[in-house]
């Protein structure tokens, strides 16, 4: 460690022979590799355990599986087929190769990586202030857990604390951008299963969130607002009749919603009995948000860990009881009732006061003294340019996002840059769940499945 | 309600190197016992492996890499980070697949990025970069500078 606290190279470690390829080594011959996907392709003979996996019967092993790729097979009946990564109901780029006997799923093998944009290798090479930019990027339907994750990690690392109202605004946001994307993930189930009229009405619900977030932050996605130390601006003026309004439409029209799909036997019939989980399989493969909640587990990080003082409003957790495609549906139906319930509390309640901390090595000082002060001036060049010091150390910082536990692992050397930053996606993990819901329905059910799994492939693929 | 979790792991691993990071558990394992205490961890309440990372402490420290491990108790409301360091010539450690089967796409992604091998895991393929891909990029000697597009018919168009 050196005098300013940073981890210096230590010179008696050796700098390593390597064994791999680091631009600026090769040859000038750049080999060009066949494209080689036979290790992500789905075999018809498959080892014990891939093919369990395949099959969703890890955890249930011990039940025994009537299924045996061995016996009693007819290879014509057999057919391996791929979907997506084009398929307009994959959300995305996700390619599932699905094994289906007729119009029966037996196995699923997902495959990802289409997105994959090498963030966490990106956010080495920018300083902490610049980080929300990157992660805002990761989850797109919910760019501000992404924020607020990342900012609470650095503020922990910093050891400050940010003062009352940013943490009631980050609240207020970040609860009605959970709003949009249940309002989104419930169009978007709708449209894969034939209800395209709840499609539309769940964007138009949406586009007034989005409209808020455009007035307040300036951006509708990737808002760049909740950064490490507060929040980027204060509230729009007139925010409070915005949010009201919000809050009041939103509450209205889910009982218009609720009249056309709860009790719909079209809708029903798609949804109920399909896609089923049970709570042992969330726990044992890492799922969490609304699809372990709907296998009737009341775990929500607002209310297990609770961030940015949430504990102080009230609230309470759904919960389903089968784990079906249709409890997740209600499920999140009812969390956007319980964060209008968070909005108006905090809309109510929003604290007088600075909406970022007033330190400035970690903010940069308001518009007006940059012309007054030259020492506002120095601060402003500094805080753009290099960024702040973070002090050595390491955290993980979970927060909940509409798709379940969303993790920073940070780890600063003590320079304006981490030395590694990693986000915890909930829909990578949440996508193991395909298998298990799908082992043994018919294929015209897995889009209503993924659909309600809600996976984000920027989330995923990072 | 059982009693916490990390009372009684504390007790059975009285010699390894328990310490708090900003509030939170955090415990070194030797790549040895991983297995053992994993397994103990498990039993003692800790039912869900939240995330599986590694970092490159590339010139900066001994041992070069480090295996991090979240376990949280959802029963206990509970954390504890699991560290287990590695040499650069000897990147094997054991694959929790066996205890925890959700291990299975983070260990691949650690496997993509880092290069470190997962013993007994049984699917340990690239899960985000391309299967062809050369290196291992989140390593710090791997540069982030200009990497040649690897598309098959690249070395044609000139």
């Amino acid at each position: 460690m050196t005098d300013k606290g940073t981890i210096e190279p230590d010179p008696s470690l050796p700098v390593e022979e390597l064994d791999l390829w680091v631009s600026g080594t090769e040859d000038s011959e750049w080999d060009i590799y066949p494209t080689d996907e036979g290790a992500q392709t789905m075999q018809t003979e498959e080892t014990e355990f891939r093919f369990r996996e395949q099959r969703g019967t890890v955890v249930t092993a011990d039940e025994g599986d009537e299924y045996d790729f061995d016996d009693g097979f007819v290879d014509d009946e057999r057919m391996i087929v791929n979907m997506g990564p084009q398929h307009p109901s994959t959300h995305g780029v996700l390619r599932l190769q699905l094994e289906l006997e007729g119009e029966i799923i037996r196995r699923t093998k997902a495959i990802i990586g289409y997105l994959h944009t090498g963030m966490e290798k990106t956010a080495e090479g920018l300083t902490f202030m610049q980080g929300p930019t990157n992660v805002t990027r990761m989850d797109y339907l919910a760019p501000l857990h992404n924020e607020l994750c990342f900012s609470l990690a650095v503020e922990r690392l910093l050891d400050i604390e940010v003062p009352p109202r940013a943490e009631a605004i980050r609240i207020l946001m970040t609860e009605l951008n959970r709003i949009s994307s249940h309002l989104v993930a419930m169009a978007t189930n709708g449209m894969d299963i034939g209800a395209l009229s709840i499609m539309t009405y769940g964007f138009r619900d949406r586009e007034q969130i989005l409209e808020f977030f455009e007035k307040t932050t300036g951006l509708r996605l990737n808002h760049n607002y909740i950064r490490p130390g507060g929040v980027a601006a204060d509230l729009a003026a007139g925010w409070r009749a915005d949010v009201n309004e919000i809050c009041d439409n939103i509450t209205s029209r889910l009982h218009d919603y609720d009249d056309m799909l709860q009790e719909n036997p079209i809708w029903t019939g798609r949804t109920r009995g399909i896609g089923v989980i049970s709570a042992d399989e969330c726990r044992a493969y890492g799922i969490t948000g609304p699809t372990l909640r709907s296998a009737g587990v009341a775990w929500d990080l607002r209310k297990a860990f609770p961030y940015s003082g949430i504990e102080k409003y009230e609230f309470d957790v759904p919960v389903g009881e089968r784990g079906d495609v249709y409890d997740r549906y209600r499920v999140r139906v009812e969390e956007i009732t319980q964060s209008v319930r968070i909005v108006r509390q905090v809309a109510e309640a929003m604290p007088k006061g600075d909406y970022r901390v007033d330190d400035r090595k970690i903010t940069p000082p308001p518009r007006h003294r940059i012309d007054e002060s030259m020492e506002a001036l120095i601060h402003h060049f500094k805080i753009f340019t290099e960024g702040f010091r973070v002090p050595p150390g390491e955290t993980y910082v979970a927060v909940e996002s509409p798709r379940g536990e969303l993790g920073c692992y940070l780890i600063s050397d003590g320079s304006g840059k981490p030395w590694r930053m990693h986000t915890r996606a909930p829909s990578f993990y949440n996508l193991q769940a395909l298998p298990m819901m799908m082992a043994d329905t018919v294929i015209a059910d897995t889009v209503a499945t993924i659909a309600s799994l809600d996976p984000v492939m920027g989330d995923v693929d990072r | 309600m059982s009693p916490d979790p990390l009372e009684g792991l504390k007790e059975r691993f009285t010699e390894l190197d328990w310490h708090l990071s900003h509030g939170q558990e955090v415990v070194r394992v030797e790549r040895e016992q991983l297995l053992e205490f994993a397994t103990a961890a498990q039993e003692a309440g800790f039912d869900m492996l939240a995330d599986v990372t590694a970092v490159d402490w590339y010139r900066s420290r001994e041992p070069r890499f480090d295996v991090v491990i979240n376990l949280l108790s959802m029963s206990h409301r509970a954390r504890l980070r699991i560290l287990v360091g590695l040499a650069r010539d000897d990147t094997v450690v054991p694959s929790l697949v066996p205890l925890w089967p959700g291990a299975n796409f983070a260990e691949r992604e650690v496997f993509d990025f880092f290069g470190i091998v997962f013993e007994g895991h049984p699917d340990l393929t690239r899960i985000l970069m391309p299967d062809d891909w050369d290196g291992f990029p989140l390593r710090k000697d791997y540069d982030t500078g200009a990497v040649p597009v690897q598309f098959k018919a690249s070395h044609k168009v000139s």
